[in-house]
């Protein structure tokens, strides 16, 4: 048994001259195509890339009760959500802990596709059990297409003029190179982007027609680190890094609420709303009762710090982009533990040390210093750092 | 009481647009100081502009990469705020003269391959290479970053900062520092075939050696080059180079808007005649039109030759100084021949592929070819088969030229300055200017058959036009030579490398000054913790 590839594997692998693959959702996931993940990125910036993001789970939820199930269960509300209009959402336990996210299309008043980096179908039927509903897992039925960058309206426009008027998070039909695919204007990198849902049949054609027309518009391929790179900028919470799912966690510390993890904007309005949703109890009491253990929030590592801390230990600073794969800990001037960074990298369009950190409420004002621990010469070290907000990186054109 | 100012009344005043120009207004702009940047030209920039020579092709004119920019400039500046973006230069490839080539990138494992399809005892030898020429940057770099100290001072600040830095020269070990001299007085042939034995590697080393200096790889003095290139870096990864977002142009325009932004105001199109002085002070300048602008600081960030010799009186001046600029080597030996391409240039070993122009084309295939291309240029004529440093350019920024059209940037050495021909007699740039077009457009026809087919427009700018264009004496490119001599304390004359004239309140900080040339900023930066270290003194 091998493991599974996806509808854009034939061309990819001849693309991926590294070899480097991971493994998402089951299937095999480039880690970077180039030998240097900073190309790929600086295609996301400042050309167009393209990332497979196949693996994604999608799931049809259709029928008379299709929005009565979903309000029921997403902590954003998707009733507000209008046909060709996509929702970055969260959905929770009852005690208001994050299980997941993901993005919710809604096609029609009573169809809606769900993607989401896990598999959710039995926890999604569970609470459709007696509704008027249909839930299908349709994930190998469809490849994803993700086209990120300034270039890329540019590149994508003459095959799908459908996209001229799609605002963030819009989606429309359209056809590329006579197929039939959707195209929504969203993305997991911060910048100008759109994705296109594809039927797994039609990937292949589908991806030699952009890759044609990206040609000349310095279109490249990107893998995982790059793309992890430019979320962080973005300011994206990412599952297995950020948080994990409050329903595989052991205990309260590795569970988050939606604030807690910085999304605390997917529930405005919630006061007002009457709508009875999995742990909108707890939430709305910790809201009350400002009871968030963390807030996320961005830190800029000091730059003239993080150089001395090196240079005056005899070792030349490294300005490593890839983001670190673990935790690193914060501490206050008293050197009690602030916090932690979840993600850490060297950004190279923002020319710092920067990262998503979870820091005790009483850390989390802008410009507030927190000492971010460095393993120095075998030695736990630590380095100041101000803390912002996010996204660190948030271009005009991504909206406009 | 402070006398009221008008608008022709600054705290500072700086000649030249220039990136050092820029750099050191905006310093001073941001420590509150009312500044003033005049630029000749209708354009910031200096030898660093973008210019669209034709339709939808932006040219790099002269200056094309990024490397030396200290990020203490970057950062203490906030230029990322002012659109600061260096795209990695992700490879360098060297085509070969017999069809073969060398492409290296970022990836350690994949250079260890392809320098083992060259030589094996190279891969090894080329990690040991990486690793002393680290431990040289290291140690070189303190010295780099900081003001020279005075050694011809009995000042007891200044025997402060001597004590510093010889403590510093013997803190190394003694592979180190000999190391280090042996590339500060030597030549770089020689120290790489210390360690290589492939002729295509060494040529690709050795190449960093004799940019835009008059030296061939096997002079002494290459070394110096070699390290001087190498102090650059790209994100921390010193030696890496980058494209900054829109070409060099593109570069010093967000230091425009940065100095802007500090407060300092640019006029364009105002050409300094003189700098204006009394009782031994500065006192302003004067443009050619006459009008005056008064500051009691005036910073030239122009060559030692224009600072000291056209903007103020000589005879204002100490003899020694003025001797001493007076003999200072600018005998520029480079030039640029810049293309408008309609499509990628095609190598036929790698017929079907582009990758190999994310970064630098090296037209340097040896040692001896460096060496041979350097030849004639001694006794005053060009090379037949020149070095060339080329760059695709829009394969790292797509927005230099229309989707799928070309712009490449080729620095061409050596085309000396004092031009004559092999007979000895008198020749003109204005003459050559074409052939030198040619010559080159001949070098790359060799290598990437069908090259000039792909020829939409053509720009040449040999050392001639660079001084008539930007001000750069002789035209080079680094406003003075990278000699010894020439360098550090020395650099631009032995006691006035402290970015301080003997006119009180007049200032250098050009490229002529330390640490050199190159978009590098230092100069700009150190000339102005100059003047602020000054004034604070003088309250």
């Amino acid at each position: 048994m091998r493991i599974k590839t996806t509808p854009f594997y034939p061309r990819l692998v001849e693309l991926n001259h590294t070899g480097l693959w991971s493994h998402w959702a089951g299937h095999l996931s480039a880690t970077r195509y180039d030998f240097s993940p900073k190309y790929e990125y600086f295609g996301i910036r400042n050309s167009a890339a393209y990332f497979d993001a196949s693996p994604l789970f999608k799931f049809w939820i259709r029928g008379r009760d299709a929005e009565r199930v979903l309000a029921g269960v997403m902590a954003r509300d998707p009733r507000a959500v209008k046909p060709g209009r996509a929702q970055y959402t969260v959905w929770c336990d009852d005690d208001g802990y994050v299980l997941e996210d993901g993005v919710l299309f809604r096609h029609a008043p009573d169809e809606f596709m769900l993607t989401a980096a896990e598999p959710n179908l039995s926890h999604l039927r569970e609470r459709a059990r007696g509704k008027d509903v249909e839930i299908v897992d349709v994930s190998e039925e469809y490849a994803v297409l993700a086209l990120q960058g300034p270039r890329a309206r540019a590149i994508l426009e003459p095959l799908a003029p459908e996209i001229a008027e799609l605002r963030y998070f819009d989606f429309t039909p359209a056809k590329v190179a006579g197929h039939a695919v959707t195209i929504s204007r969203t993305g997991f990198t911060g910048d100008l982007g759109y994705e296109l849902m594809i039927p797994a049949d039609d990937a292949l054609a589908v991806l030699d027609a952009v890759v044609e027309a990206g040609e000349p518009h310095g279109l490249r391929p990107f893998g995982e680190e790059a793309l992890n790179m430019a979320r962080i900028e973005a300011g994206l919470p990412l599952i297995g890094v950020e948080f994990t799912s409050a329903r595989y966690a052991y205990n309260d510390a590795e569970r988050f609420t939606p604030t807690e993890l910085g999304l605390g904007w997917l529930l405005r309005g919630i006061d007002d709303d009457s709508r009875p949703f999995i742990g909108r109890d707890a939430i709305r009491r910790e809201l009350a009762e400002k009871t968030s253990r963390w807030a996320t929030v961005g830190i800029v590592v000091d730059w003239l710090a993080f150089q001395e801390l090196h240079t005056s230990h005899g070792l030349v600073p490294v300005m490593d982009e890839i983001p670190v794969p673990w935790e690193t800990m914060l501490y206050d001037d008293a050197g009690e533990r602030a916090g932690y960074a979840t993600s850490l990298m060297y950004s190279p369009m923002l020319q710092r040390y920067l990262g998503i950190a979870r820091v005790k409420p009483e850390h989390a004002a802008v410009g507030t210093v927190v000492h971010v621990e460095q393993t120095v010469n075998h030695e736990y070290l630590t380095v100041p750092a101000e803390v912002t907000t996010l996204p660190f990186f948030n271009p005009e054109r991504k909206l406009a | 009481m402070a006398k009221e100012k008008t608008s022709h009344d600054y705290d500072a005043i700086v000649v030249g647009g220039g990136h050092n120009g820029l750099t050191h207004g905006a310093y001073l702009a941001k420590s509150g100081l009312r500044t003033l940047i005049l630029e000749r030209r209708g354009f910031v920039g200096g030898a660093a502009i973008t210019e669209e020579l034709h339709p939808g092709f932006s040219f790099t004119t002269f200056s094309y990469g990024l490397s030396l920019i200290r990020p203490e400039v970057v950062q203490e500046l906030d230029l990322v705020k002012h659109g600061f973006m260096p795209l990695l230069m992700n490879s360098t490839f060297a085509p070969m003269e017999n069809g073969d080539y060398l492409l290296v990138g970022g990836d350690r494992e994949q250079n260890l391959n392809e320098i083992r399809r060259h030589s094996l005892a190279d891969a090894d030898a080329m990690e040991r290479f990486d690793f002393d020429l680290a431990r040289v940057q290291q140690f070189v770099k303190p010295l780099f970053d900081a003001m020279p100290p005075n050694v011809f001072s009995g000042d007891p600040a200044d025997q402060e900062q001597v004590a510093w830095m010889l403590k510093h020269l013997g803190s190394a070990p003694p592979k180190v520092v000999h190391d280090t001299v042996r590339l500060l007085f030597g030549s770089i042939a020689d120290f790489v075939d210390d360690y290589f034995e492939s002729d295509v590697i060494k040529g690709h080393i050795a190449s960093s050696g004799i940019i835009g200096t008059k030296v061939g790889p096997m002079s002494p003095g290459s070394g110096l080059v070699f390290l001087f290139m190498s102090m650059g870096e790209h994100d921390g990864a010193m030696g890496a180079w980058s494209f900054h977002k829109g070409g060099n142009g593109g570069f010093t325009q967000v230091l425009a808007r940065a100095a802007q932004a500090y407060g300092a105001d640019i006029r364009l199109e105002a050409p300094v005649a003189h700098v204006l002085t009394s009782g031994g002070r500065v006192t302003g300048v004067a443009l050619e039109d006459g009008t005056e602008f008064t500051a009691p600081v005036v910073t030239s960030a122009l060559d030692p030759r224009r600072t000291f010799t056209e903007l103020v009186d000589p005879l204002e001046l100490p003899s020694d100084l003025v001797e001493n600029i007076r003999r200072f080597r600018f005998q520029g030996t480079a030039s640029k021949v810049n293309f408008a391409l309609d499509g990628p240039p095609v190598y036929p070993a790698l017929a079907d592929r582009t990758d190999q122009y994310q970064g630098f084309v090296n037209i340097g295939p040896s040692i001896e070819y460096l060496e041979r291309a350097f030849d004639p240029a001694k006794y005053g004529w060009y090379s037949e088969r020149p070095y060339l440093d080329c760059c695709v350019q829009s394969f790292i920024d797509p927005d230099m030229a229309p989707p799928g059209k070309h712009v490449m940037s080729c620095f061409t050495m050596y085309t000396p300055y004092d031009l004559r021909h092999p007979d000895g007699s008198p020749a003109s740039w204005d003459d050559e200017r074409d052939n030198l077009g040619d010559t080159v457009q001949a070098t790359l026809e060799s290598f990437f058959p069908g090259f000039g087919d792909l020829v939409v427009h053509r720009e040449v700018v040999t050392p001639l036009d660079i001084e008539r264009t930007t001000g750069l004496s002789e035209g080079n490119i680094y406003a003075g030579e990278f000699l010894a001599p020439q360098m550090y304390f020395f650099r631009p004359a032995p006691g006035y490398s402290d970015y301080r004239t003997p006119i009180d309140g007049y200032y250098q900080c050009g490229s002529g000054t330390h640490p050199g040339g190159c978009v590098i900023g230092s100069p700009g930066r150190f000339a102005s913790q100059q003047v602020l270290t000054d004034l604070a003194g003088r309250d």
